[in-house]
């Protein structure tokens, strides 16, 4: 028995945090191998251009240098493939251009690899790299998302005619024409997404390695799924079978999205290891990340909603136009689509939906997958519209809202577009939200401001999000080309203590201490009894990795369903040393038991016996206490909450401030409610980011304009408030926790509460984001619509 | 970066006579020149250190605060002294960078490298402050010649600053969101230097003086005296943050809180 309980429940303090704050994590850059040579990369500063010639002649003659390669060198080596194939609407495929490793022929966006130079040092990489000779030839480019499907537009790859990658739709498109044609009312609004970029603090790094004795290659990488990187860059570029190389991510700091993608240097220093029988590292700096780590983000919508004269919604129509940027990065063409369209009835009863999805090539860095990925789209574009209709309707934002929540006792809700809701309860988390904000005490507070000369606004946000992804049989019908269940195997050592191997990865979440509790809670060991190992293929069975809120929901299932297996064995063990049947074994609090007796014994003496089989069912049972999992998940998961915003604008600036945040987020069941906390913050903190802040600005032709720090509004603490945090919890019904994943619930539900705020304020129909001073100084002024 | 060679020299003539070489480069706190040779955009031949002269330090008489080249910033905000005789002196220090930047970099550098949203300047613009260099003083009219230029020579040393004491003074900084440098930081003061207004942060040109709001706040030092005086765009920056037509705006703005500030 625990002395301090330390399973399902509890708050307890992340294991994994001294490491880190202490300085002795061990990040991709502190890894170094004996003979190591460096890699610089060479990337364009053009958006668009033809390679006439690269002279690599005096970078080679440099001193210290080993090698230099151009995309002359990977013409015979696949392009960095695309994880998910979407179909047009007549059933033909998209458009798929090869994504040379290292640009071929032409540059399409700034920040595409031309060359790479690699040296003894890093300095002396650098020098040579000066020493290029590249003749490009500009070519007319193209950067804004509407303009690329314009008659005339510069055209990004050939194949793509109209810069056009897939036309897709989902939804009843008569269904809804039907509804529009008798509707009391059609309130349409046109908003935009804008682009972000992610900006993990630990910038991505790849190290390849290669053993000559063996032929074995090892890649040390920022990555979120190693074994996903591992498959991508063996089977599709390399040419690698998985017996022959291994992919690491040890610590990695934060990726949101940006490090699931198999990246070019990922493949160049591996290929480049081999080729020179030398370990080779690259390393990311700063203004790298920001023109090569894929951006998120970056649609343009139009939306509109059909309401009978109550304000019920009878039909919603949305098109939409995603921008991929210069490539598919590894999972883009799904983000517009399936997980984006997909979510389009959100909270709300809607009875029918259609959705058009034109998702275009332009001459920037390639878009996929950041924190949240299609959902947060979605939800601006759904919660934004909610508060339009209401405007519109002259009804209360709240009241229309309750009007049109899936009630409590239609779960599961089998929604217009694909997902089948399992449980929910959207009154719950609105009435705690609302009650947490002071909801009804803001028209005193708004007068209040008002007598000080500012403007008060409050913004709700009822969202609804799909994660824990995903059933293989649905993906793979959807176009996905992997499966995304999840692998734990538990491994039971002689003494006791426990060692957890999980495909899943963590780059801040706190797996090493959630996981940890999973195991106390069903074992019943003490948490410093039992290591979480993720990140390495070489240890870790298989797995699919960390994004779309998934680890918990699936890979903790797995591991459950791992533990289940041990303790199955267990019984059988304990039974044969306690002379009893398998049947009359009780298993609690890390006890074997016999049911009714005062037998028992502990975990630890099976786990010594499993291993020392003296005395043992040797006949009907293998020694060893060692279960592996694979979990497919039945269904996603539907986290939803309400998020409550309240903003003070000062109107002689256009400053707009977060006077207050409140969420109340179902994520289903907790394991640790201050990770759970921290995990909402975050997310909370890049929506405000998106909604007030941060924007990836390019200039019409594809320069990027916001390439530092110096330019790129990150979120910083002063720029945020307090964020209250609540949960109303229902249950998962599918997997064996009830949880459902809290990853990217804040950053999905906050930025449509933020601007709802602001246009409360304002006093407007819509802004689009992010709502800068100046922007909302000109709305004020009546310089720009609002 | 490249290649360099690091001296630092013990004496301001030894200084002077290695920033003699060819493409040398003095040092302060490095705030602003490391992440330039880290990018590559400056090759020095040498680069010379001045944390060895002996240029930090605060002195104030009854007229001025003659601040030291070296001192940092942290120095400048939480001196005691500052904070009586300049309130907004010590006020625009600290509002400089983070604390990090704050604690190395220094008014030598800042003034040396007159960023155009750089907060210094404006304070040395309003205040009538004196530039003394290892070759001469330098009235602050003619020391700033426009963006990130300076009348200092290439082997000229900034060795103190000196502030004439005004009855008034504040400077408020509205903050570029992303670099929280000064998109628009105003300097009032009324002073020995009669009434000054210095703007960072907007203008093309670097730090400038509005002859308006100087105009008007002579005839009435009033926040309100400067409602309705206007601020031509013409000269300002327009970039991703703010149009030169915000800038204008928030010229006016927070020019008045300034004067608010400084009562
Ligand atoms: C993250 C960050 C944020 C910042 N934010 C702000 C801000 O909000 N407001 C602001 O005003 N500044 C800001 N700065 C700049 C900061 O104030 C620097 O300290 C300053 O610009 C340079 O000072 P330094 O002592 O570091 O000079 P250095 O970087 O050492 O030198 C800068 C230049 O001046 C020359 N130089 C240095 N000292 C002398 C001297 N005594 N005589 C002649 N030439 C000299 C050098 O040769 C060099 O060209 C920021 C800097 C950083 C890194």
């Amino acid at each position: 028995m625990n002395a301090i309980f330390e399973g399902i429940g509890a708050s307890v303090r992340r294991k994994e945090d001294l490491r880190f704050i202490s300085g002795r994590g061990n990040y991709t850059d502190d890894i170094n191998r004996p003979g190591q040579t460096h890699m610089v990369i060479k990337r364009s500063d053009r958006p668009h251009a033809r390679i006439i010639s690269i002279d690599t002649s005096a970078a080679l003659a440099a001193p210290g240098v080993v090698a230099v390669y151009t995309g002359d060198d990977f013409v015979n080596i696949g392009g960095l493939p695309c994880g998910w194939q979407i179909h047009n609407k007549d059933g033909s495929p998209m458009v798929e251009p090869k994504h040379p490793v290292i640009a071929h022929g032409k540059v399409r966006h700034v920040g595409d690899p031309i060359a790479v130079v690699i040296a003894e040092t890093k300095q002396q990489a650098k020098n040579a790299a000066e020493l290029l000779v590249i003749d490009l030839e500009d070519l007319p480019s193209i950067a804004t998302t509407t303009d690329a499907l314009k008659p005339g537009a510069p055209i990004v790859h050939d194949e793509a005619a109209g810069n056009l990658c897939y036309d897709w739709h989902l939804g009843d498109a008569d269904a809804v024409a039907a509804a529009f044609a008798t509707a009391h009312k059609v309130v349409t609004l046109d908003l935009e997404n804008n682009r972000l970029i992610p900006n993990a603090m630990e910038p991505r790094v790849a190290l390849g390695d290669y053993d000559r004795s063996t032929g074995d290659y090892t890649l040390f990488t920022t990555s979120q799924n190693p074994h996903v990187i591992r498959l991508l860059m063996g089977a599709f570029v390399l040419g690698l079978p998985e017996h022959k190389l291994r992919v690491v991510a040890p610590d990695v700091g934060g990726g949101f999205g940006s490090k699931i993608y198999h990246y070019a240097e990922e493949a160049i220093v591996t290929w480049a290891a081999g080729k020179l029988s030398r370990p080779v590292k690259w390393t990311a700096e700063r203004s790298e990340s920001f023109m090569s780590d894929a951006h998120g983000r970056d649609h343009v919508s139009t939306a509109q909603m059909a309401v009978d004269k109550d304000g019920k919604f009878l039909a919603l129509k949305v098109h939409t136009v995603a921008n991929m940027g210069g490539y598919l990065s590894t999972f883009a063409p799904a983000v517009p689509t399936y997980l984006y369209a997909t979510l389009l009835a959100g909270t709300y009863t809607t009875p029918v939906i259609y959705v058009e999805v034109k998702a275009v090539f332009t001459n920037t860095v390639p878009v996929d997958a950041y924190r949240g990925a299609g959902r947060p789209e979605a939800t601006f574009l759904l919660e934004r519209l909610v508060d339009a209709v209401a405007l519109d309707m002259g009804m209360d934002r709240v009241d229309i809202r309750r009007k049109n929540f899936i009630p409590r006792d239609a779960f599961p809700y089998q929604t217009p577009v694909a997902l089948q809701y399992d449980s929910g309860d959207y009154f719950a988390t609105l009435d705690a939200a609302l009650t947490s904000a002071d909801y009804a005490g803001f028209p005193a507070r708004k007068a209040a401001a008002a007598a000080q000369g500012k403007l008060r606004g409050i913004g709700v946000s009822t969202y609804l999000e799909a994660c824990g992804i995903a059933p293989s049989k649905v993906v793979g019908a959807l176009g996905a080309r992997a499966g995304l269940y999840e692998v734990a195997n538990v491994r039971v050592h002689p003494t006791g203590s426990i060692s957890v191997f999980t495909g899943t990865h963590s780059h801040g979440q706190g797996h090493e201490t959630t996981f940890a509790q999973l195991v106390s809670d069903q074992l019943g060991v003490p948490l410093s009894q039992v290591d979480i190992v993720h990140g390495d293929t070489g240890k870790i069975p298989f797995g699919m990795g960390t994004y779309g809120s998934r680890s918990l929901a699936v890979g903790g299932s797995a591991m459950v369903k791992a533990m289940d297996k041990i303790i199955a064995k267990g019984k059988k063990i304990a039974a044969h040393l306690m002379e009893a049947s398998p049947e009359d074994i009780e298993f609690k609090n890390g006890v074997f038991s016999v049911a009714g007796t005062d037998k028992q014994k502990t975990l630890g003496e099976i786990a010594l016996t499993a291993y020392v089989p003296h005395n043992y069912p040797i006949e009907t049972l293998e020694p060893g206490l060692d279960e592996t999992a694979f979990y497919d998940p039945a269904n996603f998961t539907f986290p939803g909450g309400c998020h409550v915003c309240e903003v003070e604008i000062d109107p002689e600036t256009g400053v707009v401030s977060i006077i207050n945040f409140n969420a109340v987020d179902d994520v289903g069941r907790v394991v640790n409610p201050m990770i759970v906390e921290g995990q909402v913050q975050g997310g909370v903190a890049q929506g405000i980011g998106q909604a007030l802040l941060e924007n990836a600005a390019y200039d019409a032709s594809g320069q990027l304009l916001s390439g530092s720090f110096m330019d790129y509004t990150m979120p910083r603490a002063d720029d945020l408030t307090n964020i209250t945090v609540g949960t109303e919890n229902t249950m998962c019904t599918h997997n064996p926790l009830g949880s459902k994943g809290c990853g990217e619930v804040g950053a999905i539900g906050s930025p449509p509460a933020v601007i709802n705020a602001v246009c409360d304020a304002l006093n407007i129909r819509h802004m689009n984001m992010p709502a800068t001073a100046e922007k909302v100084w000109s709305i004020i002024n009546g310089r720009a619509a609002g | 970066m490249y290649d360099f060679t690091y001296q630092k020299p013990a004496t301001l003539a030894a200084a002077v006579a290695a920033l003699g070489a060819e493409d040398a480069k003095a040092m302060s706190g490095g705030m602003t020149l490391i992440p330039v040779l880290k990018q590559r955009l400056n090759k020095p031949s040498v680069v010379v250190d001045l944390s060895g002269l002996g240029l930090s330090g605060i002195r104030v008489t009854d007229s001025a605060v003659v601040i030291g080249a070296m001192t940092t910033h942290i120095t400048v905000a939480s001196s005691a002294e500052v904070k009586r005789a300049i309130p907004a002196l010590a006020a625009l220090a600290g509002l400089i960078g983070d604390k990090e930047v704050r604690h190395r970099g220094t008014i030598g550098g800042s003034l040396a490298n007159n960023d155009p949203a750089a907060d210094y300047p404006a304070a040395v613009l309003a205040l009538g402050a004196t530039i003394t260099t290892s070759k001469r003083s330098i009235a602050a009219e003619d020391y700033f010649q426009g963006m990130f230029t300076t009348a200092l020579e290439a082997d000229e040393v900034i060795t103190s600053v000196s502030f004439p004491i005004p009855a008034k003074a504040a400077y408020v900084k509205f903050k570029n969101p992303a670099s929280r440098y000064a998109m628009v930081g105003v300097f009032v003061a009324s002073g020995p230097a009669g009434v000054r207004v210095a703007i960072t942060g907007a203008g093309q040109g670097g730090v400038f003086r509005h002859a308006g709001f100087e105009a008007a706040l002579t005839a009435n030092w009033s926040a309100d005296a400067l409602k309705g005086v206007a601020t031509s765009a013409d000269d300002l920056n327009s970039d991703i943050h703010a149009s030169a037509e915000y800038r204008a705006h928030l010229c006016g703005v927070i020019a008045q809180r300034a004067v608010k500030a400084a009562g």
